[in-house]
């Protein structure tokens, strides 16, 4: 049940995850890309993360390609041909590398010893707030400040000059 | 038979794969950020799949912090499109030789 589960979710993920890079239109791309995060979802709440679940549905399918979307209509999506088309060592180049990685990941998986878990975990709310507030209270604030540098970065680089 | 962690990863190696293959073969500036997206993503599967095995929960802190810089970087990036397109009609980054000698 739960390999059933795991494999319609990760044939689903692969698929949209080549629509989401390989199609002409962005707004396509962006969608399917949507798809892809669900399916991600689905394995953080396979791998027990309840919590990593729902913040990558809300953060990344509700906000980050909301935002995604938002700019490709301001930008009215640009149909005109790529142009890198006609650029044979770069594609080559590009390909060869993605099979590289794709290649060492499967077999680094391949020949990994794999032990039972150590102990289940369930990454709820609870769990990951308390790891989050105490041990890692110092980065927590860093990432505060670092939002609070995209805002404004964000802000200056859309500013018109007067 | 449930999965175990090498499907996870291999699966979070695939999709780092395609994300990279977009990253290097997209000409769009939108593709190229949707495909560091994916491999942000990616990364943050395996993160979690190494946290399960190792049974804590620092991995899954880790991600959330991914997700936090993920965000900034969305913001910023799309910012510098909206920035690049108004000064030349495109987001096309072949067109963004300005700077190269």
């Amino acid at each position: 049940m739960v390999m059933t589960v795991f494999v319609v979710a990760a044939v689903l993920a692969i698929v949209s995850a080549l629509v989401a890079v390989s199609h002409r239109d962005p707004v396509i791309n962006v969608l399917s890309l949507v798809v892809t995060f669900f399916c991600v979802a689905v394995n953080f709440a396979l791998l027990g993360a309840n919590f990593l679940a729902a913040a990558q549905i809300l953060v990344y399918a509700g906000a980050l390609l909301v935002l995604f979307l938002f700019v490709i209509m301001l930008l009215g999506a640009p149909q005109a041909p790529e142009s890198g088309l006609h650029r044979p060592v770069q594609k080559t180049a590009g390909l060869a590398l993605a099979a590289i990685v794709i290649i060492g990941g499967v077999l680094l998986a391949l020949t990994m010893k794999v032990l039972p878990p150590a102990s289940p975990v369930t990454g709820d709310a609870r769990e990951i707030g308390k790891a989050m507030l105490t041990t890692h209270a110092f980065s927590f604030e860093l990432i505060s400040v670092l939002l609070l540098a995209a805002m404004v970065g964000a802000l200056m680089l859309v500013k018109r000059k007067h | 038979m449930a999965p175990t962690i090498s499907h996870f990863v291999i699966l979070a190696a695939l999709l780092l794969g395609i994300g990279a293959a977009g990253v290097l073969l997209r000409r769009s500036g939108i593709a190229i950020l949707l495909g560091i997206e994916l491999m942000l993503n990616a990364g943050n599967l395996a993160l979690v799949a190494f946290a399960r095995q190792h049974g804590n929960l620092e991995g899954q802190v880790f991600v959330f912090f991914t997700m936090a810089v993920a965000a900034a970087e969305v913001a910023v990036g799309l910012a510098l499109l909206v920035a690049i397109y108004r000064r030349q009609q495109s987001i096309d980054v072949d067109r963004l030789s300005v700077m190269r000698w």
